[in-house]
């Protein structure tokens, strides 16, 4: 048979286009992206009046977070399971899941990102508003998990995004997420309002 | 229970309506050539005693001299199956006619296979990438990928 | 005066919550009726199929945990039953009972979810989920007495299965199955007879039986449709040949029939549950098998009956410890085939509703 009879199918421009945003993020990934560190440090400049105004803010902002869910693959029913009336976030103000990324202000990305997804996430994250924090929920986001050696994994979502938090497990317990999340609580409370 | 058909048995039947198309055959499978298998196949779904409506998998082996694309038929009329096999050798353009126009469920097997495996299935309606994305280099299943 | 209208192509994309995981869908409509409808996926391609060529086979079953990551247990089970198949390894009779039992109450699982979240597709907000939840904590507890993990289970070994079951599992285990089918009938009281369920489901996205063979659906789909197929009656594995329980079928194949067939094998596993429990013997649970795995050179083919459909893994084997091939036959992708014929004619809201009493997971369709 030659090669004229073949019958792949005619490149759709759609499809190139996104194979050509995919290689290209690809090649500008290659280095992860450093964590947010604005939260260290500022304390001893600061005086009483602007703490306090400060300390409110923040604090207003931690315990009415809005998530984004972002669930990829398994880790995402650990966090449905949180969202439960078992493990129950509405106790700490983050009952409502946004789907749209422009009325939230957290995003917990959940399972394994795949080069072919890395556009759409990055594109999620810049619709969101400041302030905004991330969080890299189980092994596969956190370093590409045991998937790691395969040939279309991302080697840890910090290849693309920022992230704040950190939360280790295969997949992590619902317990385990809110105790990140807790601690992502104590981060913001320590962020000066000027930074956004 | 779904019995396994005998292959050589099958053999015969298929070697008396399409003379020549049977390379091999032994108590598990039938291997044919890829030009005859489309009439094979044609010959499997519509005769009455045999009846295989069900395709339960389409996969591909590459054994580094040749490539090897299993079909596991299924008949859920007379609850038997088979494993009908068909080899090709070129190594940079593998051909292999496509089962779609016989059995609907070859559709997205064969994107698949050839997206992992390189191998063309010839008279697909829209043959391309599945898994991965367009400008993607390579096929990854093959033992000389990586 | 007639009104020129062009029809539009809208994505449906990868992050919706509609689509149960990273699934895309380009469909082409027509003011809202839908005319064509292209799945795009691959958003979830690890690469699994590559990566089992450089594990021992023991080392593979982690692996297949998050394919199907809601009924993770039926898919080691497959995957344990090929390699026994292949190598000829017997295994012990309490571990085939602990394998059935850890078997049906995955699929009481799986289908508390999927039956939830269809109906949160068809607008129920998040009320079924939560009900539908509360059983699924009760078993998620079962799974974590036995091998301490809520959904990644990792517990089938080639040979058996990997520990025996605590003290408190039976008790509580039983405990659950003489609830279990009050909460079926508090469901059945509340959905069956819905007059929103009912308009909104029956009739819409029909698969007529011979489309479904043609493009071989299995599981709940295949049987919605008519057809008697159920590979635990057909081609019975493991000991399922012991155990008396019905196939329910459905007649037209809509969305109101995937759905009710679903519900009624939840009532046909507790049955499964209940003999088992009565029946479990004493003895090991794990045969003597060697470490690194030197199968004979061949092939096999094995399938099992997951909640999704006809789940099956293709293992080629060169008397190595890694499998040469290693193909899994999933069942959703393969039930998607048949999308378009489903969906075509219909609106939006029913192109979600008929996508989502598919049940897919990405975990299986893009390995």
């Amino acid at each position: 048979m030659e090669i004229d009879k073949y019958s792949i199918a005619p490149a759709n421009e759609l499809d190139v286009a996104e194979g050509l945003r995919i290689n290209s993020l690809m090649a500008a990934s290659a280095h992860p992206i450093p964590d947010p560190d604005s939260w260290i440090g500022e304390e001893l400049s600061r005086n009483v009046l602007v703490t306090t105004v400060d300390y409110v803010v923040d604090w207003a902002r931690s315990r009415s977070l809005f998530p984004l869910m972002f669930g990829l693959a398994c880790c995402a029913f650990e966090m449905i399971g949180m969202a439960t009336s078992r493990f129950d976030i509405s106790r700490f103000g983050m009952d409502i899941f946004r789907w749209s990324p422009r009325q939230a202000d957290l995003m917990i990305v959940a399972g394994t990102l795949t080069w072919k997804m890395a556009p759409a996430v990055k594109l999620v994250y810049e619709q969101m508003a400041e302030p905004k924090w991330v969080i890299a929920m189980g092994q596969c986001a956190i370093s590409g998990g045991p998937f790691r050696e395969s040939y279309s994994v991302v080697p840890g979502i910090n290849r693309i995004i920022p992230v704040d938090v950190y939360v280790p497990g295969c997949p992590p317990r619902p317990e385990g997420l809110i105790h990140g999340i807790t601690k992502l609580h104590q981060k913001i409370v320590k962020e000066s309002i000027s930074k956004a | 229970m779904t019995t396994a058909l005998n292959g050589e048995q099958v053999a015969r039947r298929i070697n008396k309506v399409s003379p020549g198309a049977v390379v091999a055959s032994d108590k598990a499978a039938v291997v044919v050539t890829s030009e005859s298998l489309f009439k094979v196949a044609e010959f499997l779904k519509n005769t009455p005693a045999l009846d295989f409506d069900y395709l339960t998998d389409l996969t591909a082996v590459d054994y580094t001299d040749y490539f090897e694309v299993v079909y596991h038929l299924i008949s859920l009329k007379h609850n038997h199956s088979l494993v009908l096999k068909t080899r090709c050798h070129d190594r940079d353009k593998p051909v292999v006619p496509s089962m779609t126009g016989i059995w609907r469920s070859a559709d997205f097997q064969e994107r698949e296979t050839y997206d992992l495996m390189g191998i063309v299935f010839d008279g697909h309606p829209n043959l391309k990438r599945l898994l991965l994305w367009e400008g993607f280099d390579g096929h990854p299943l093959r033992r000389d990928y990586l | 005066m007639v009104i020129k209208t062009e029809p539009f192509i809208l994505n449906i994309g990868p992050q919706h919550p509609s689509t149960h995981g990273v699934f895309r869908m380009r469909v082409t409509l027509d003011g809202e009726v839908v005319v064509d409808i292209e799945p795009v996926i691959g958003y979830l391609h690890r690469g699994i199929e590559k990566m089992g060529e450089n594990r021992t086979y023991t080392q593979i079953i982690p692996l297949t945990d998050r394919l199907d990551y809601l009924a993770s247990m039926t898919n080691n089970f497959a995957y344990v039953l090929a390699v026994e198949k292949l190598a000829g390894i017997k295994v012990p009779e309490r571990a085939e009972y602990l394998r059935i039992i850890m078997a049906e109450a995955m699929r009481i699982s799986s289908h508390l979810m999927a039956v939830g979240f269809f109906i949160n597709d068809l607008g129920a907000m998040m009320t079924p989920v939560l009900y539908m939840w509360r059983e699924r904590e009760k078993l998620l507890d079962l799974f974590e007495m036995v091998c301490g993990q809520r959904l990644t289970y990792n517990y089938m070994r080639i040979g058996g299965v990997s520990q025996d079951i605590p003290e408190e599992f039976l008790p509580a285990l039983k405990k659950f199955v003489a609830e279990m089918p009050g909460f079926i009938d508090e469901y059945d009281q509340l959905l069956l007879q819905n007059e929103v369920l009912l308009a909104r489901t029956k009739g819409v996205g029909i698969l007529p039986g011979d489309t479904a063979i043609n493009t071989a659906a299995s599981g709940p789909v295949l049987r919605a449709s008519g057809v008697k197929w159920d590979l635990r009656k057909a081609d019975p594995y493991s000991i399922y040949d012991r155990f008396d329980f019905d196939v329910p079928v459905g007649t037209v194949g809509d969305n109101y029939d995937r759905y009710w067939v679903r519900m009624q094998e939840m009532r046909q596993s507790v049955r499964i549950l209940e003999q088992a429990i009565a029946q479990l013997p004493g003895g090991e649970v794990w045969a003597k098998v060697p470490q690194l795995l030197h199968p004979p050179v061949g092939e096999v083919y094995g399938h099992i009956e997951s909640p999704r459909g006809e789940l099956g893994f293709f293992l080629v084997s060169d008397n190595s410890i890694a499998p040469y091939r290693f193909h899994i036959r999933p069942p959703t992708l393969i039930n998607l085939t048949a999308l378009k014929d489903m969906v075509v004619g219909w609106k939006v809201a029913d192109l979600i509703s008929t996508f989502g009493s598919i049940d897919v997971v990405l975990g299986e369709i893009d390995r």
